[in-house]
Parts: structure tokens; C-alpha cells; sequence
């Protein structure tokens, strides 16, 4: 069965045991090792996102995680167990505190903060039959910390607050609303972050009514986390400016920073022995700091921001998944691994983290079809003024392995750029661009071999135009000898030397898509519009070959084969259809895929072709299928093998890691490695020659048809000899 | 943690010529020399002999100047007329030259007094050469004929009554002793043999001829006249191969750069011009004072010498390598301490492994200043008057880096006279340069939001923002008009559009990327018309 099966996106929040980093990550807990940024665990059996983690305090090598499907679950987590279960009467937990006497959790349903004590018990699911509300009228975004008396402070939101300093915060104003608490570990002093950026220390808040208060102000933006240092010598802060700020408890003045992280800070943890600072940012990225100073290791995962503006696009060198990644960035993600190979910087301007500053953005990225050229585009649209576009062209450069800017295009159009495709034609290297001022341009490498100063650089070599109109849409055929551009209703086709060859046109509706069909379909030109059709001209007869009224959002075309992927979106939902332009029948289709419309999808190629046996999913034989829906999430069909492959890989991984690395471990385990090596030589032996052609063909070849047995026998016998290469 | 990225500085493309290995080979001349002569210098001839001495014929003499020398090492007197075509023999001994008053005189290079005077023309005699035998001389005159004559006997040989006009060019072959060819003002350039009592072969330049060239393997005949420079094919029977007419007035002169690989013609348009003999494209040129009569090359290139009406002679020597190096090593920083240079030179042994100290980048100082966020100061830095007179665009990035912050209106805020004058000076020199006109537009509109309270207050700035909006107002009134230009061409370019869609794409650009190129190419808009007459 072909399941869609989502990536994993993390969203993040953490905890720093030591030697472990957990962090919370959409459904599950992710245990980290924190010296080799390898994921060890993957603490699974929630049923919605995580929301909050917290250590046990009685034991450290236990952890509590609450979230939204109504339950706490403790784990411990160096063995990746789970050891207790305890279901919410109250669902959508949202923040968790724990000391030695109870575990809290803000609810949101009810506004409450809710008190839960867990018996010790020795069952896996136990029902809490304490819920002892502490504070009502408490507001969702919530966080939860408890003092150093069992004072429990609860959070906050805009208007309510808890029942210590809710009048002062109200005074203020509007923009100074709670965002975050903390704790001091040993003194009477709560720390809260507010949205205007400042820091507010609250003392002496135990007797009523006489507490004092100090502000810090250094973030612009609001403090998005706090948490004192295990000593509470120190107290770390971080917002959107992404600088992690260090400020000294007993010297308020005096202030560390470490500035430029990456995306806003999110969360930030402390390690038990005051060590390793974690800092988790909106980037989908988790920062290991050692002591406020060095940076020392950086898990990132698939940068997911608000909006992938670029299309999916394949390297076709590393076969990553290359979409926009940091602002301003590239991200090089390989699908293979699952994990992000690196990030190439497009724009190379300093980013300023500030809310409503108009930044440059990559919209546009394609290579050549040998992943010698990247070309992109960035735009900033500025209130008022006008667009800003930049063209820029990157060399592959074999001895950095990156991409190195070799031509930058400043204003190469007038208005937008909507599409880009480089020439696959290996004689020449052509970028054609297409933008909403009404014009194509084609782009040539133009090599100065005459003058000495610079090497090859692109130049402009090919301004078209067809009536004034807009044109939407591009595509090459896949020799290159073709180039459709689709002017709103009409398709113009043009060859390599700028000549217009044809116009095809199927009104009403602009053309949305276009696509050359591959190998023995390369005669079929497919074009999408607007008003539901999807049509497929034969560009030797020049005419409509077949068209069908479906609404699709998506044509991609297999770089591998002839199929094409087609989604449409019908009430609500994407429907996907994979088949050959020549045949009238769709290979596979599959109704009600995901909810929304498919934003993006690719063809990424295999490493090695499948020899799938089931006959619908024989299209996935050379290439996967990637897409992006509507919520941003990466999604992929699989095959039933590849299925069961993953699973088992994951399995074998669990009990390889699930054994602690102890002085113990190492004296038995190598002890007992040696035995299983003793114990059974037979079993190497066996294994040695069974794949051999000789011997199947010895097996597999009819009796009537096979040479004689004195023939066969030395070949035999030698297919069963070890040769002496293999044998070194 | 990443490091700070520094402001980009865009690198804008450079106007005009491109550099390329031509240019760059032909300027690498020294400045001139230039020596006065009597009269126009109608003819130049460097011997083939070491030293490379050169005859140069003007008025009634002929000087011979060493290759450095700006005071001739010898001079021939001994004419009644104006002297012309003074040559030398391939061994350097001998030196003929004509006269107008129709004799031809032969003369020892060491001697004073001619040892031969060839009579038998009746006119002036324009040219002169000798045969590769080193025995015979050509002459070639204005009573239209052209005649050998052999050295050691001084008798005439043979006499060639074929043209119809003066005979003003002539050349020997360096293979063949016995052919010869001459041109002539009746349009003709006509190949003799010697053997032969007729003309071998007869082309017809259509213009009086006043230069003719053979290549080294004369295979190629390369006639002058007129504004025409054409190139010949002999070994196919005199066809015309090339027509160059790269000139405005006639070309009176023609040579060949040493290996053959770039032809030079010179002009009475005071032009020089350099054509690379595979695609006939001009690869450089020359200008001179004055019109250019005569022009010769030394061997290896190693000086060019024109002759001119106005009788002033110009040497340029090559520079030397040793000198190329000098200059380049006067740019060259010299370390100004010698001290803390302990372990510089130190050259790692073989097994030493090599730890490489991290490299510091500096940053600029504008940029340090932005890392901190210092708006203002940063502006101050990037306004420092070297900067902004010299490098504007780095002004500009500044400023187009603090308005994508939204922080220009701070820091162009809260500034005194003077540095509210210096501001504005930098706006009213560079808001018209189509490559800062966005970025600094932005800039004036919100210095003017900013001060409009103050307006008043000073006359330096009063008159600064008068002068401002004088420079915006009149380069409204430049665009309107470019747009109305291109309306015209528009309508032109209609008619033809296929053939012309790049020329019309090319002033599209010149348009968008500003006035500054249309103008170039059209003088003023009045003139357009008749651009439009010409296409």
C-alpha cells in the first residue's frame, strides 16, 4: 500500500540532561546526544504535539512530557521507555512545571492551572485522582515554573495573570503583557518576559503586597524565553534579535551577548551542571553553546519557513532537495539521509531581526540540468517604492564543493520574474526568465577569453515578446531544441535561434503549466489553464491531441521518464494522477491525497532504480515523488518495501544505541563480542558463495539445455573458491 | 554564530572600450617624440641593418636618425627639389631617393655626394625602391612611366608606359627580383615582370592609389587610395578579397607590424588604424596631431614613426620590460617597519606540520560601525569626503543598506549646516547618475520631509536646495524628451522591426539605464532626425 508519509518537522522545545538533549519535536521527544548531535532516541506515543517537557525532579534520568491529546507520559530516557501514562480527564495541556511534590500543567480549555500529583504506582497508565485547580482565569501561550518554596507561579497572558503581580502588569500599559517566567533556583525572585523587551525581577513577592520590582531592558522585541543558570549566578534571555543575552544576576548592569544564532530564539535550556546552554530557534534549529561563549555543535533540521517561495528543485549533483531554507538562504536537504547538507547564502547582506523590515527573498532557483549553474533570484518589495530584483548566476566549484556567485543581475526585468529554466541543450549554456513586464530574456554565458581580467560571465542575448501579453510559464523540451512560453491563452514556441515557430492556443483560461512530454512522448506539448483544463498539444501536427476539464494545481513532469504527476484540487481536497501523455488511461491516481491545495512537488531520482513488482506503483521505479501541502508539510510516497526497509533499519538502531556506553559495558561487551565471534564460525562460512551467477545458473537452467557435467564441474568448483581478493 | 556580512558594494560595469590584449600591446608605448622637420615628411624607411636606422624624406632632404637618437646621425643635402621616397637596400648600404626635378639619386649611407644620378624621367620621381637582387632600382614617376635601372652601369633597363596618371606607390617583390608592382592616380595597380614587356596583371582600386603593401608571403596585395583600404589576392588572379573603409579622408599610408599579424593605415584624418589581418576588424587606433603622410614600423615593433604635413616627425618607443616592471613596482607597497617580522621568512621543513593562523577580516569602517548599529556615525564614515568624492557608490550602498534597515530617516536626521550642506552636495553631484538615482531619490525626499521646518534658516542650504531642484527639474525635461525619441524611433522601427529588434532593444537600455549613453549616441535630441533620415 502507497502511504503518504510525512518527514519528520520538528517543532522544538528542550531540556539539556547532561549528556542528553531532549527536545520536543511535533508528536514525539526527541533524545539528542549532545556531544555528537546524533539523534539516539525518538520517544513516541503521544497522539498530538508535544507540548512541554520537564525533568522528573526526584529522578534525573526521567523525564515528564504533556501534550495537547490530553495526557502525561514519563519516559526515561537513556533507554527510551516509557514508564507512565496519565490521561487528562481535561484535554490540551499546554506548559508543565514539576517539583518534588507535584506536576502542574496549564489547561487551556478551562483556563486553569492545574495541580496533578502522580502516585508511584508500579502500573504503566494511571488515572491522576488529585486535580487540584491552583489558579483559574489563566490564558492560553502560557508557561509554568515553580519557586524555590513550592510557590507555583503560574503564566500569564494579556490581560490575567497570577494573583501575585497581576495589577502591576496591568498598569503599564498594553505592550507589557507576560511572555515567559523563570525561577531563581535558590533565591525569592521570579523573572518575567514581556512583550515591550523587558526583563523584570520580582522580589520579596511573599509577603502580599510588598514585593519590589527591577527592570533590564535590552531586547527590542519581546523576550520570547528565560531561564536561569542552575547556580542562578546568570540569566539567559533571547527573542526575536537572535542573541543569546547573559545578563549577571548580582550586577545588573553588565551584560554577555552572542549575537547572530540564526532565526529568532525560541527556547532556551540550561545543562544540570551550568555547562552547555541549548538555545532552540524558529528555524527548525537547536544551538549547543558551551558556557556562554563557543558555539559548539548545531542540529538543524529541514528549515521550515513561512512560505517556501521557491519551487522544489533537485541538485542535480548531491540529489538534494534544495527550496529556501534561513532568509536569505538556500537549503541543500538530502532527502536520502534526512538531513540538511547545507545552506548556501544568496543573499550576503547581514539580516536584521526585526519585525516589519522588508528583507530580500529568494523566490527563484533552478539548475542546469549537470549542476554546474545554480540561478536565482531574489526580490524585496518595499512599501511604496519599487521592486528590487536580483539575478545572480552560481559556478559550481569542484575544489570548495559550493557554489560560487559568478554574475549578478541587477533589475534584469522590470516587474516580477514568475519563472526560470536553464537550456538542457549541452552545446549551449542558456537561462531563459520570464517575467510580468512582458517580456522573455534569454541569458548567455559569454566567455572574455580576450580579456584577461575576468573569466566567463553572463550576458543577455534574447529580449521576446508576444503582443504586449504577460507570460506565466516556461518550459524547454528535453533536448533543448524547443522553447514553449505561454503568454496568458496563448503558447508561443520558439527555437534556439529566436525564431517564433508556433502559436497554440485553447481559450478560455490563461495557461498555467506547461510541460514537454520525455523520451518516446517528446512530440506532446501539456499545458494547464485556468478555467480547469488540461490540454495536450501534438507539436508535429501542431494540433489539440486530447484535453480533459480537471482543475489542475500542479504538473510535473518525471525527468526520468515519460510519466507526468498531475494534482488537482476538488472540494477541498488534492487529488493526484500520474500518466503518459500518449495513453489515454492514468497509470495510478489517488483521491483525496491531503486536504488543501498541493503547493509544490518534484520528481527526485533514485540512487538505484527500483525493481518494484506491483504494477501501480511501478511509476515510483526511477524517481520518488515529493510535495509540499497546503500546511507546509513535506510529504512522499513510498513503496511496501522501502516501508518495511526503514522500519527495520530504525528498529536495529534502537537496540544498538539502547546499551549505555559504561566502563562495565565495555569490559562484558567486548568480552562477549569475542565469544559470538568464537562461537560461531559455521555461520560466517555459509554465507559466502550463495549469490553466485555459476551456481544459478547451474540451478535455473533447464536439465535439456545444459552442457555437460564434466563441463560444468571446474566452473562449478571454482565459483565455490574464494578468491584471494575477496579473501584480503 | 556566524560572522558579519559586510555591506556589498555593487561593481558597476565599466564604460566604453574594452580592454583587450591589442589595447593593451599598442599602448604600451612610451610618449612621443617629436622632431621638426623642414617640410611635410612624405616618406619613412628603417634599414634592415642592426641599429635599425630610419631615412626620413622631407622637403629637400633626408635625414637618417639612429633608433634613439632625436638629432639625425646623417643627412643627404645634395637636392635641387623636394626629395621623395628616400629607401634603403636590404643590406643597409645604399639609400635611393627621388626627386621633383626628375633625377634619381643613389648615395653610400657612410658618403655625402650620390655615387649614381639616374636621368631619363621627365618629371618628378614619387617613388623609388630596389629589386631583391640588390642590382637593379625601381623608379616610378609623374610623367607616367615606370622604369628599372641597373646600379652598377646606371643605365635604364626597361621603361613601362602602361599608366595613365602620376605613379605614386610602388613596390619590388623580397622573393622574385624581377616583379614589381605600382600604383597609380589613374586607379590602376598594375604587376610587371621584368621579363615580360607588358604588365602581368592590372586591378582596378576605383580610386587614385596612393599606397601599396605586400604581405611577407606575398600572396596578398594590400592597395590604399581614396578612403579605401583593399586587400588583393594575386595568387587568384588580382581578386578583390577585402574593402576596408575605416577612414574619413584618404589613406595615404600602409605598413605591416612585424609578424605580419596587424596592419596599420594611416590617414589624412590624423587617424592611425590598426586591423588584425584574420577578420579585418579594427583592433586599435591612433590619433595624431596633424594629418599623417608617411608612417613606418620597426622591426619587432619597437618604435612607430609617423611622418606629418604640418613636417613635424612622432617616435613612440616601446617600453621596455625593465621599465613595465619599474612602474609596477613603484605601486607595490614597501613594508614601513622592520621590525616584529620574527618568524616571517621562516620556510617550513618537510616534516613540520602546518597549523595556519585563522585570518582576521577587517572591516571597513562604515561597516564596523553598522555591526554596532551606529546609524548616524556610520553615514558620517561613509560621507568622509575622499569617499564620496571618489568612490560614490560606496556612499550610496551605505545609504541603500540603512534605508533596507529603515533607519535612513534617523540618520540622515539631526544634522548641522555644514553637514546638512555636505549632504546635499553629494546628492546634487550624483542624484542624475542613472546608477544612484533610486537609492538617493529616496534619500532627498525624506532629507526634505526632515528639514522642511528649517528651510530658511541658512543660505548655503537655501541655495544648495535651489540648485537641487534646478538639476531634478531640467533632468525631467531630459527624460521627456529621450521619450519622445524613442516614441519616433518607435514608429520607425515598426516598419522594420525584424531586422532591427536589437538595435531597438539597445535603445530601449540606453533609455532605462539613463541618458547618458543616448546621448552619446545621438548628440542631442534635435539631431535625432537625422539619425532618423540616416537609418
Amino acid at each position: 500500500k502507497l502511504d503518504p508519509l510525512p518527514l519528520c518537522l520538528p517543532h522544538v522545545k528542550i531540556k539539556v540532561p547532561q549528556k542528553f538533549l531532549l527536545c520536543a519535536s511535533g508528536e514525539s521527544v526527541k533524545v539528542y546526544s549532545s556531544s555528537s548531535e546524533e539523534c539516539v532516541h525518538d520517544l513516541q506515543g503521544h497522539t498530538d504535539l508535544v507540548s512541554g517537557i520537564v525533568r522528573n525532579p526526584s529522578n534525573h534520568l526521567q523525564v515528564y512530557s504533556c501534550s495537547a491529546d490530553g495526557t502525561v507520559r514519563l519516559w526515561d530516557f537513556t533507554d527510551g521507555i516509557l514508564i507512565k501514562v496519565q490521561p487528562h480527564s481535561l484535554p490540551r495541556s499546554f506548559a508543565i512545571a514539576a517539583s518534588f511534590f507535584a506536576l502542574c500543567t496549564v489547561l487551556v480549555k478551562l483556563f486553569q492551572l492545574v495541580a496533578v500529583h502522580l502516585p508511584l504506582s508500579g502500573d504503566q497508565e494511571v488515572e491522576a485522582r488529585e486535580l487540584s485547580a491552583v489558579l483559574c482565569d489563566v490564558s492560553p501561550s502560557g508557561a509554568a515554573s515553580f519557586g524555590r518554596k513550592v510557590r507555583v507561579v503560574g503564566l500569564p497572558g494579556t490581560s490575567v495573570a497570577n494573583k501575585f503581580f497581576l495589577k502591576s502588569g496591568n498598569k503599564k500599559g498594553a505592550k507589557n503583557a507576560f511572555t515567559c517566567v523563570s525561577c531563581h533556583p535558590k533565591e525569592d525572585c521570579i523573572a518575567t518576559g514581556h512583550e515591550d523587551g523587558k526583563i523584570r525581577l520580582w522580589r520579596n513577592f511573599n509577603q502580599k503586597k510588598e514585593y519590589t520590582y527591577s527592570t533590564l531592558h535590552w531586547h527590542h522585541g519581546a523576550v520570547n524565553t528565560l531561564q536561569f543558570t542552575p547556580e542562578g549566578t546568570n540569566l539567559l534571555s533571547g527573542g526575536i534579535e537572535s542573541v543569546l543575552v547573559q545578563w549577571h544576576y548580582t550586577q545588573e548592569n553588565q551584560k554577555d551577548f552572542l549575537p547572530r544564532l540564526g532565526g529568532a530564539i525560541t527556547h532556551i535550556a540550561v545543562s544540570p551542571d551550568g555547562s552547555l546552554f541549548c538555545t532552540s530557534h524558529s528555524d527548525n534549529k537547536i544551538t549547543i553553546i558551551q558556557s556562554c561563549v563557543k558555539v559548539s555543535a548545531i542540529i538543524q533540521g529541514l528549515v521550515k519557513g513561512e512560505g517556501v517561495r521557491t519551487d522544489l528543485t533537485i541538485d542535480p549533483r548531491s540529489k538534494a532537495l534544495v527550496l529556501n531554507g534561513k532568509p536569505g538562504h538556500l537549503q541543500f536537504y538530502s532527502l536520502h539521509r534526512d538531513k540538511l547538507l547545507y545552506n548556501l547564502d544568496i543573499v550576503q547582506q547581514e539580516y536584521i531581526h526585526e519585525e516589519g523590515l522588508d528583507q530580500f527573498e529568494v523566490v527563484k532557483a533552478a539548475f542546469d540540468t549537470r549542476g554546474n549553474w545554480l540561478a536565482t533570484v531574489e526580490e524585496r518589495t518595499q512599501k511604496g517604492s519599487e521592486l528590487e530584483i536580483n539575478l545572480k548566476l552560481w559556478a559550481y566549484d569542484e575544489q570548495t564543493q559550493s557554489f560560487m556567485l559568478n554574475t549578478t543581475v541587477t533589475a534584469p526585468h522590470e516587474d516580477q520574474i514568475t519563472a526560470m529554466c536553464f537550456s538542457p541543450s549541452p552545446e549551449t549554456t542558456m537561462l531563459v526568465t520570464i517575467s510580468f513586464d512582458g517580456h522573455f530574456k534569454a541569458w548567455l554565458l559569454a566567455d572574455h577569453s580576450d580579456t584577461k581580467a575576468e573569466g566567463a560571465c553572463w550576458s543577455c542575448d534574447f529580449v521576446g515578446g508576444y503582443h504586449h501579453l504577460k507570460p506565466g510559464c516556461c518550459c524547454f523540451s528535453a533536448d533543448g531544441s524547443l522553447l514553449a512560453v505561454g503568454f496568458q491563452e496563448v503558447v508561443t514556441v520558439w527555437s534556439p535561434s529566436w525564431e517564433l515557430l508556433t502559436t497554440l492556443s485553447q481559450p478560455p483560461g490563461a495557461i498555467r503549466d506547461l510541460c514537454f512530454g520525455r523520451l518516446s512522448c517528446s512530440k506532446y506539448l501539456l499545458g494547464t489553464s485556468t478555467k480547469n483544463q488540461l490540454c495536450c498539444w501534438n507539436l508535429l501536427t501542431c494540433s489539440l491531441e486530447w484535453s480533459t476539464p480537471v482543475d489542475v494545481s500542479l504538473l510535473q513532469a518525471d525527468p526520468l521518464s515519460e510519466n507526468m504527476a498531475a494534482f488537482c484540487s476538488q472540494s477541498g481536497c488534492s487529488d493526484l494522477f500520474v500518466f503518459k501523455p500518449g495513453e489515454p488511461r492514468p497509470l495510478y491516481s489517488q483521491k483525496a491525497l491531503c486536504t488543501g491545495k498541493v503547493q509544490r512537488a518534484v520528481f527526485a531520482p533514485r540512487d538505484q532504480m527500483l525493481e518494484s513488482c506491483e504494477e501501480h506503483a511501478q511509476w515510483l521505479n526511477r524517481s520518488q515523488l515529493y510535495f509540499f501541502t497546503q500546511h507546509m508539510d513535506l510529504m512522499t510516497f513510498s513503496t511496501k518495501t522501502e516501508e518495511d526497509r526503514l522500519l527495520a533499519s530504525s528498529k536495529r538502531l534502537m537496540v544498538d544505541d539502547s546499551v549505555a556506553v559504561t566502563p562495565f559495558y565495555l569490559l562484558l561487551g567486548k568480552h562477549r563480542q569475542q565469544q559470538e565471534a568464537l562461537t560461531n564460525p559455521m555461520a560466517e562460512r555459509i554465507q559466502l558463495p550463495q549469490g553466485s551467477i555459476a551456481i544459478k545458473e547451474l540451478l535455473y537452467t533447464p536439465a535439456h539445455v545444459l552442457p555437460s557435467a564434466s563441463f560444468l564441474c571446474s566452473m562449478f568448483v571454482r565459483s565455490l573458491l574464494i578468491s584471494s581478493s575477496s579473501a584480503r | 554564530m556566524a560572522s558579519f556580512k559586510s555591506t556589498k558594494i555593487p561593481i558597476y560595469p565599466k564604460l566604453g572600450e574594452k580592454v583587450t590584449p591589442d589595447t593593451l600591446y599598442w599602448k604600451n608605448y612610451k610618449a612621443p617624440v617629436q622632431i621638426k622637420e623642414f617640410g611635410a615628411v612624405t616618406s619613412i624607411d628603417f634599414s634592415s641593418l642592426a641599429p635599425h636606422n630610419y631615412a626620413v624624406t622631407a622637403s629637400t632632404r633626408i635625414h637618417i636618425y639612429g633608433p634613439f637618437s632625436t638629432e639625425p646621425v646623417k643627412t643627404f643635402t645634395r637636392f635641387k627639389d623636394t626629395a621623395y621616397s628616400g629607401k634603403f637596400r636590404s643590406d643597409g648600404q645604399l639609400l635611393v631617393a627621388g626627386c621633383e626635378d626628375s633625377m634619381v639619386r643613389l648615395f653610400d649611407v657612410s658618403g655625402k655626394v650620390a655615387l649614381r644620378v639616374f636621368k631619363g624621367h621627365t618629371k618628378g620621381v614619387h617613388v623609388t625602391d630596389f629589386t631583391s637582387d640588390c642590382y637593379h632600382i625601381l623608379t616610378g614617376s609623374d610623367d607616367y612611366t615606370c622604369r628599372l635601372w641597373d646600379i652598377p652601369n646606371s643605365t635604364e633597363l626597361t621603361s613601362y608606359k602602361e599608366h595613365t596618371d602620376y605613379i605614386r606607390c610602388g613596390i619590388t617583390s623580397k622573393l622574385n627580383r624581377d616583379i614589381f608592382i605600382t600604383g597609380s592616380y589613374d586607379h590602376t595597380l598594375r604587376v610587371f615582370d621584368a621579363r615580360v614587356e607588358k604588365s602581368v596583371m592590372t586591378m582596378d582600386h576605383s580610386q587614385p592609389v596612393e599606397s601599396v603593401l605586400l604581405y611577407p608571403s606575398e600572396g596578398l596585395l594590400v592597395s590604399a587610395g581614396g578612403r579605401y583600404v583593399k586587400v588583393w589576392d594575386l595568387l587568384k588572379g588580382g581578386q578583390p578579397l577585402v574593402s576596408l573603409k575605416n577612414h574619413h579622408k584618404t589613406v595615404t599610408c600602409l605598413s605591416l607590424s612585424s609578424n605580419g599579424q596587424r596592419l596599420l593605415s594611416a590617414s589624412l584624418d590624423r587617424h592611425v588604424k590598426i586591423y588584425n589581418t584574420t577578420n579585418y576588424k579594427v583592433v586599435h587606433n591612433f590619433d595624431y596631431a596633424a594629418s599623417i603622410l608617411s608612417l613606418a614600423l620597426a622591426p619587432d615593433d619597437e618604435s612607430i614613426v609617423v611622418g606629418m604635413t604640418n613636417g613635424v616627425l612622432s617616435i613612440k618607443h616601446r617600453k621596455s620590460p625593465e621599465e613595465k616592471r619599474e612602474m609596477a613596482g613603484k605601486q607595490r607597497m614597501q613594508p614601513v617597519y622592520r621590525i616584529f617580522v620574527k618568524g616571517r621568512n621562516y620556510v617550513p621543513k618537510k616534516d613540520d606540520f602546518l597549523v595556519s593562523k585563522p585570518v582576521k577580516s577587517h572591516l571597513a569602517k562604515y561597516d564596523k560601525q553598522l555591526k554596532k548599529f551606529n546609524i548616524s556615525k556610520a553615514l558620517d564614515t561613509a560621507l568622509e569626503s575622499w569617499r564620496r568624492n571618489r568612490k560614490p557608490e560606496i556612499t550610496v550602498a551605505v545609504m541603500k543598506e540603512l534605508d533596507r534597515r529603515g533607519t535612513l530617516k534617523n540618520a540622515l536626521a539631526g544634522r548641522d549646516e555644514q553637514n546638512l550642506s555636505q549632504l546635499l552636495n553629494f546628492l546634487i553631484g550624483n542624484v542624475v547618475d542613472p546608477r544612484f538615482t533610486p537609492v538617493l531619490v529616496t534619500a532627498t525626499e525624506m532629507i526634505l520631509d526632515i528639514y522642511q521646518a528649517v528651510v530658511g534658516q541658512s543660505s548655503v542650504v537655501d541655495r544648495q536646495l535651489v540648485r537641487l531642484q534646478e538639476l531634478v527639474e531640467r533632468e525631467v525635461d531630459y527624460q521627456q524628451d529621450l521619450l519622445e525619441v524613442l516614441g519616433m524611433l518607435d514608429t520607425l522601427f515598426a516598419t522594420v522591426f525584424c531586422k532591427c529588434t536589437h538595435l531597438y532593444v539597445y535603445l530601449n537600455l540606453c533609455i532605462q539605464t539613463g541618458h547618458k549613453a543616448t546621448i552619446h549616441f545621438f548628440g542631442t535630441p534635435s539631431n535625432c532626425l537625422s539619425l532618423l533620415m540616416f537609418l
